[in-house]
C-alpha cells in the first residue's frame, strides 16, 4: 500500500505528486534526497528502501527522474517496487523516454495514469495495452468519450473483444540471452541461459492458443520418447494470460493471447556453458604505454554465424593515441566509455580473429587504483538456440474457424556477458611483438 | 521648489512601484482567474491545465477554488479529471467549499458512462472530508451494485476510504457487508479489490470483525486467484498467509493450489507465494511435501536475481532470511551470487553476505578466488567487506585458512593503501583463530610496516608483533621505531596495542625487552594525555613490579578462540520476518514496531516532537497522548517498547 507516489528531478524536487491516502504529510518527500545522501556517505550507497520517522521511501531511478513511493505501513516492499517498475514501463509506452522534460510535457496524462493505476494505494490496472484503450490524448481531441475497455469487465483482462484482422498471423521469437562470467584463464565462473518467447499476435476474435515445446518434463510425464533432444527448463515464468494451473497439472501451455506484442514466457537454464565467443587477452603496461593482444574465438557450430559482434575492451581513463591492427573487423577507440570497440560484422563458427592495440599513457599518472572492468561482448546468432529448445507446434483455435499462420524465429544473443581481464604484465622487456 | 517637485515625483514613483508589485503579486493567479471565467471553452480548458501545472510545481492556487469549480460541470473528460485532482489537493484545507462540488459529483455518479461513474465515486472517497460523507452514501450504495464491474471494483475500494473516515458510517450503511458479498462477484477485479479493501479495513480496526476467513471463503479465494490480475493475486496470497488452516489436509491443499504462482512473471507474486509456503511449514507435516515445496522455490528465487537491481536487492535481503530457515537451500547455487562488475554497490553487498552464508567447506576455494577479485575493485567499502569475508571463511572452515592466508598475502603485494589496511586486520583475526599455525608468514608482514597507516590496521599489526615477538628477528627495532611515534599516534587503540605488545615482548624475552618496556610504560604514563592508556600502563607497570609471574599468567594467558560473530537473527525475529517476507521489515531486517508509527502518530516527523506538526497534526498528537495508556483506540496500534528512547528510532 503506497500512501503517495512522487516523481522527482535529480535534486529531489517534486515534478509530480499523487497523494493516495493522506496519511503522510507531503512535505515528507523533502527528506528523501538528504536521506539518500546520508546513506551514501555512511554506507557508500543509497538504498532502494529507506525508513525515517515512520515513513518508508521506496525508489528507483530512470535517467534524471526518481520515482518514489511513500508508505507508513510495514507493507509489501517488493510489490511497491514492482509497481514502480510497471509505472515506468507504462510511461515509456506512452511517451518513449522518462526524463524530466517528458514528465513536464505530459503531466496531464501522467496524473490520469496515476489515478487509474492505483487506488487508495492499491495497484489496479497496470497493463499498458489496456490502459491505452481508454486513457489517450487523442480521444480528447476527437471528443469521443472513452469507456472502460471490455477487457476490464470480462474475465480476460488483457484482451478486448471484437478485434479483427484481415490476415491472421502469429509471430514467435525464441530469444536466448547468454549470461556469462569468465575469469582470465578461461574458467567459466557462472553461466546461464535466459530464454524468452516473444509473440506478435495479429488474430481476430478470442483465439485459444496452445504451444508445444520439446519440454523434457512433459515428455517424461506423458511417457513419450522424444525424437531428438528435449530441454529441461529450470524456471519458467509466464505472462498472466497463461493458465498456470493447467501447466502445473499437465505441462500444457494454453492461453488467450493479448493483442499485438508481448512476452509469453521466460525460462532459465543453469547449465555450464562454454563461452560462445571467447577472448583471450594479454595486457602489457609500461611507463607511458599500454598494449593489448586479444584473440577472439567463435566456439559454436561451423554452419552458424554470429552477426554484429562487438567486443568492448576497457582501457585506462587517460589512455591516448590509439593504434590498432586486427585480422578482421574494424576497431574504434571510445574514450567516453574508456574502452575500444572491436566490431566484426560476421563471425563464423570455429573461426579465430586477432587484434593488437597500443595506447599511450601520460608519464605522470594518478596513484588512485583504477578498477579492472571486464571485457564485454555483444553478438547475435540467428537460427540457433543454445539450449536446443524447439517449438513443436502452435495450435490456434477460434470459434469462427479461421486459418492462421504461425511463424517461428530463433536467435541467440549476449546477455550480461563479461570476460574478466588479466592483470597487466609490467616491467621487464616487451613480451608482445611490436605492431 | 525644486526639492518639492522631486519629492512629489519620488512619491509618484513609489505609488507606481507599489501598484506594479501588487499586480505582480496577483500576477498569474489573477490572470488565471479571468481565463477560467472566459466565455471561450478552449481558453477555460487551457486555464485549468495551467492551474494544475502550477499546483504540480507547488505554487499555491487554492485561491482559485470557486473559479475552478465553475468549470467542473463539463463533458470534457480531461478537464473533469484535472478539476477532480484539484479538489483532492485542496479539499482538506477548504472543506466548506467542497460542498459546492457535491452536486456535480452526485450527478456524475449517475452518468451513463461507467468511466465517469467510477471517477466520481473514486474521487469523492479521496477527498477525505467528513462533510462529503453524507452525500457519498447514496451514490456509493448504487455503485456497489452497478452493472459495470469497473464501477463495482472502484466502489469496493471506496468503502475502505469511507471506513477510514468513519467506520460506523461504513458499517451501519451495510457497505462493509456489500464488500464481503463482492468476494463472490463474477469479476475477478472486483474480487481482488474487495479483498484489498477488507484487509485495509481490518488493519484499521482489528476489533471490528470486518471479516474472518473460514474454509469456505478460502476455497473461494483459491479459485479466484487463478483469474485475478497480479496485484489481486498478491492480496489474496497475503491474506492466506494469515489464515490458520483447519487441519493438515487443508494446509496441504492450499500449498498445492498456490504452488503454480511461483511461475508468475511478477517477482512480488513469487516472493509472497514463498512467504506462504514457508509460513505453512508449521501446518504441513509430510516431509516429502515439504521438500517438494522448498525445492520448487529455488529456481524462481534465483530468477529474481535477473530482475532490475531494486528487485534484486529486496530478493537478496529476503533470500538471506530464507537461508536462516533453510541453510542448505541454495548451497548448490553459489555461483549465481557472484558479483558482476556493474552490479550496483548495494546489490554487491547483499550478494557478498549471501555468498559467505551459503559457502560450504567444499566451495571455499572458488569463493576465496572470487573474493580476491572483489578485493581489487575500486570501491573502498566493498573491498573492505570482501577482505572481511575472506577472514570469516578462514575462521569458519579450518581447511580454508591456508588458502585464505595465501590470498591475503597476494593482496598485500598490490600495496594499494586501503587493501593493505583491511588485509592486516583480516590476518590478525585468522592468526588469532589459529595460534602459531602461520608463524612462517609473520616475518613477511614486517616489510609492510610503513604501508600500515590506519589505526585499526596498525593496532592489528602491533598486536601481531606482540604475539609473535619471539619469531621476529629484529622485533626490538621495529617496536622501538613504533614507540618513537607513540605520541603522534592519533588513536588510542594503537597506543593500547603498543603498550601491550611491549609488555608481551618483555615477558617473552626479558633481556632484550627491558629497556623497551620501560620506555613504553614511561611514555604512556607520563606523556600520554589519554586516561585509558595511562591507566592500562600503570596496571601493567604495577603488575610487572609486583609479580612478573602473575603478569605472565595474565598477559600471556591463553585466549579463548575467536568465534564468528553470529549474523543470524534471533529465532523470534526470524519467525516474524518469515511471516512478513517481501515487506519493508524483511528488507530492513527489523521488527515492524521499530519503524512503523502508530496510527495516532504523525508520520514524517521524529517521534515525540509534537510541536513540529501544525494545526491538525497537533490535535492528533495530543489525542495520541491521551489514549496511549488505554492502548490506542481503534487501530493496529503496536506496543512500542522503546517508547522512552526516541533517538534510537530516528533512522536505520
Amino acid at each position: 500500500m503506497a500512501s503517495a507516489v512522487f516523481l522527482l528531478d535529480l535534486k529531489g524536487k517534486p515534478l509530480i505528486a499523487r497523494d493516495y491516502r493522506g496519511d503522510i504529510p507531503l512535505t515528507a518527500i523533502d527528506r528523501f534526497m538528504p536521506l539518500l545522501q546520508e546513506r551514501e556517505e555512511e554506507e557508500g550507497t543509497g538504498l532502494p528502501v529507506m525508513t525515517e520517522n515512520g515513513v518508508t521511501y521506496l525508489h528507483l531511478r530512470e535517467k534524471d527522474v526518481y520515482m518514489v513511493a511513500l508508505t507508513r505501513k510495514n507493507t509489501n516492499a517488493m510489490t511497491l517496487l514492482q509497481f514502480l517498475h510497471h509505472l515506468s514501463k507504462v510511461f515509456t509506452e506512452y511517451f518513449k523516454t522518462i526524463e524530466e522534460e517528458s514528465i513536464r510535457d505530459n503531466f496531464v496524462i501522467i496524473y490520469e495514469l496515476l489515478d487509474e493505476m492505483m487506488d487508495y494505494g492499491v495497484p489496479q490496472i497496470t497493463e499498458p495495452k489496456i490502459l491505452q484503450e481508454y486513457i489517450t490524448q487523442e480521444s480528447h481531441m476527437l471528443e469521443i468519450t472513452p469507456r472502460p475497455p471490455m477487457a476490464v469487465t470480462n474475465a480476460v483482462s488483457w484482451r478486448s473483444e471484437g478485434i479483427s484482422y484481415r490476415k491472421n498471423e502469429v509471430f514467435l521469437d525464441v530469444v536466448e540471452s547468454i549470461n556469462m562470467l569468465v575469469n582470465p584463464t578461461g574458467n567459466v565462473l557462472s553461466s546461464d541461459i535466459q530464454g524468452a518467447i516473444k509473440m506478435k499476435v495479429y488474430l481476430s476474435g478470442m483465439p485459444e492458443l496452445r504451444l508445444g515445446l520439446n519440454d523434457k518434463v512433459m515428455f517424461e510425464s506423458t511417457g513419450r520418447s522424444a525424437k531428438g533432444k528435449a530441454v529441461e527448463m529450470e524456471d519458467i515464468r509466464f505472462h498472466q494470460c497463461v493458465r498456470l494451473s493447467k501447466f502445473e497439472s499437465n505441462r500444457t501451455i494454453s492461453f488467450i493471447p493479448p493483442d499485438g506484442e508481448f512476452e509469453l514466457m521466460t525460462y532459465r537454464l543453469n547449465t555450464q556453458l562454454k563461452p560462445l565467443i571467447w577472448c583471450e587477452s594479454v595486457v602489457e603496461s609500461h611507463r607511458g604505454r599500454v598494449e593489448y593482444m586479444i584473440k577472439a574465438k567463435a566456439q559454436f557450430k561451423h554452419r552458424s554465424t554470429a552477426n554484429n559482434v562487438e567486443i568492448i575492451v576497457p582501457v585506462p581513463n587517460d589512455a591516448d593515441s590509439p593504434k590498432f591492427k586486427s585480422t578482421i573487423g574494424s576497431v574504434k577507440y571510445a574514450p567516453e566509455r574508456s574502452a575500444f570497440v572491436w566490431k566484426i560484422k560476421q563471425f563464423q563458427g570455429g573461426k579465430e580473429a586477432l587484434l593488437r592495440a597500443h595506447f599511450g599513457l601520460p608519464s605522470i599518472r594518478d596513484d588512485d587504483p583504477e578498477g579492472r572492468p571486464p571485457i564485454s561482448v555483444k553478438f547475435d546468432i540467428p537460427y540457433f538456440t543454445t539450449s536446443g529448445i524447439q517449438v513443436r507446434y502452435l495450435k490456434i483455435v477460434e470459434k469462427s474457424g479461421y486459418q492462421a499462420l504461425p511463424w517461428v524465429r530463433y536467435i541467440t544473443k549476449n546477455g550480461d556477458y563479461q570476460l574478466r581481464m588479466p592483470e597487466p604484465l609490467t616491467g621487464g622487456g616487451s613480451r608482445l611483438p611490436p605492431i | 521648489m525644486m526639492n518639492a517637485a522631486i519629492q512629489t515625483n519620488i512619491a509618484r514613483l513609489q505609488i507606481m512601484k507599489a501598484k506594479v508589485l501588487a499586480a505582480l503579486r496577483k500576477g498569474e493567479n489573477y490572470e488565471l482567474k479571468t481565463e477560467l471565467n472566459s466565455e471561450y471553452k478552449e481558453r477555460r480548458k487551457e486555464a485549468v491545465r495551467r492551474v494544475i501545472a502550477n499546483m504540480t510545481v507547488g505554487k499555491d492556487v487554492s485561491g482559485l477554488f470557486t473559479d475552478v469549480l465553475k468549470n467542473m460541470h463539463t463533458d470534457d473528460l480531461e478537464i473533469k479529471k484535472l478539476i477532480y485532482l484539484y479538489l483532492i489537493n485542496y479539499a482538506k484545507t477548504q472543506p466548506d467549499l467542497v460542498i459546492l462540488a457535491i452536486n456535480t459529483f452526485v450527478k456524475d455518479a449517475e452518468d451513463t458512462n461507467p468511466l465517469i461513474r467510477a471517477l466520481a465515486i473514486r474521487t469523492m472517497g479521496c477527498l477525505h472530508v467528513q462533510e462529503v460523507l453524507d452525500y457519498l452514501c447514496d451514490p456509493l450504495r448504487k455503485c456497489l451494485k452497478d452493472p459495470s464491474p469497473y464501477v463495482r471494483k472502484t466502489a469496493a475500494m471506496c468503502v475502505a476510504k469511507v471506513f477510514d473516515l468513519n467506520a460506523s458510517v461504513a458499517e451501519e450503511n451495510g457497505f462493509v457487508e456489500s464488500v464481503r458479498e463482492a468476494l463472490s462477484d463474477s469479476n475477478s477485479m472486483v474480487v481482488s479489490n474487495a479483498v484489498s479493501a477488507l484487509v485495509e479495513m481490518n488493519d484499521m480496526a482489528p476489533d471490528h470483525n470486518v471479516w474472518s476467513l473460514d474454509s469456505n471463503l478460502v476455497s473461494k479465494l483459491l479459485t479466484a486467484i487463478n483469474e485475478c490480475i497480479e496485484w489481486g493475486q498478491i492480496a489474496i496470497l497475503e491474506t492466506l498467509v494469515e489464515y490458520v488452516p483447519r487441519d493438515e489436509k487443508e494446509a496441504e491443499n492450499i500449498c498445492e493450489r498456490v504452488l503454480p504462482r511461483l511461475q508468475h512473471a511478477n517477482g512480488s507474486v513469487v516472493l509472497t507465494t514463498a512467504r506462504l509456503l514457508l509460513r505453512y511449514e508449521q501446518y504441513v507435516r509430510r516431509a516429502d511435501l515439504l521438500t517438494q515445496f522448498s525445492k520448487k522455490m529455488v529456481p524462481p528465487l534465483i530468477t529474481l536475481l535477473s530482475s532490475e537491481p531494486e528487485i534484486q536487492y529486496v530478493a537478496l535481503r529476503n533470500i538471506n532470511i530464507i537461508l536462516q530457515r533453510h541453510p542448505k537451500l541454495l548451497s548448490k547455487e553459489i555461483r549465481v551470487f557472484f558479483c558482476r562488475y556493474n552490479d550496483p554497490i548495494y546489490v554487491k553487498y547483499e550478494k557478498l553476505d549471501v555468498l559467505v552464508r551459503i559457502c560450504s567447506e567444499r566451495n571455499t576455494e572458488p569463493l576465496l578466488n572470487e573474493l580476491k577479485e572483489y578485493a581489487k575493485e575500486v570501491d573502498v567499502d566493498f573491498v573492505s567487506r570482501a577482505v572481511q569475508a575472506i577472514s570469516k571463511l578462514a575462521i569458519r572452515y579450518d581447511s580454508a585458512a591456508e588458502k585464505a592466508i595465501q590470498v591475503l598475502l597476494e593482496l598485500l603485494q598490490t600495496k594499494v593503501n586501503h587493501i593493505v589496511q583491511n588485509v592486516m586486520v583480516a590476518i590478525q583475526q585468522i592468526v588469532r583463530r589459529y595460534p602459531h599455525r602461520f608463524d612462517s608468514v609473520i616475518e613477511d608482514l614486517c616489510e609492510f610496516i610503513d604501508d600500515v597507516n590506519e589505526p585499526d590496521a596498525r593496532a592489528a599489526f602491533i598486536w601481531i608483533l606482540g604475539e609473535h615477538s619471539e619469531t621476529i628477528a629484529n622485533i626490538s627495532n621495529i617496536l622501538t621505531s613504533c614507540l618513537e611515534s607513540f605520541l603522534e599516534e592519533e588513536d588510542e587503540s594503537v597506543q593500547l596495542a603498543l603498550v601491550s605488545a611491549a609488555v608481551k615482548f618483555f615477558l617473552k624475552s626479558p633481556q632484550q625487552g627491558q629497556a623497551l618496556v620501560l620506555k613504553a610504560l614511561q611514555t604512556a604514563t607520563e606523556k600520554c594525555s589519554n586516561p585509558d592508556v595511562r591507566d592500562r600502563a600503570y596496571i601493567y607497570w604495577r603488575l610487572l613490579s609486583a609479580d612478573p609471574n602473575a603478569a605472565r599468567s595474565v598477559v600471556l594467558a591463553e585466549k579463548p578462540p575467536v568465534e564468528l560473530e553470529n549474523a543470524d537473527l534471533s529465532p523470534q525475529l526470524l519467525e516474524e520476518l518469515i511471516a512478513e517476507l517481501g515487506s519493508v521489515s524483511s528488507v530492513l531486517q527489523k521488527p515492524a514496531k521499530l519503524f512503523v508509527y502508530k496510527l495516532t502518530e504523525k508520520a514524517g516527523v521524529p517521534r515525540g516532537s509534537d510541536t513540529v506538526g501544525m494545526g491538525l497534526g497537533d490535535a492528533e498528537s495530543t489525542l495520541a497522548g491521551g489514549s496511549e495508556g488505554k492502548g490506542a483506540s481503534g487501530g493496529a496500534a503496536i506496543d512500542t517498547t522503546n517508547e522512552g528512547e526516541p533517538e534510537l528510532l530516528i533512522s536505520f
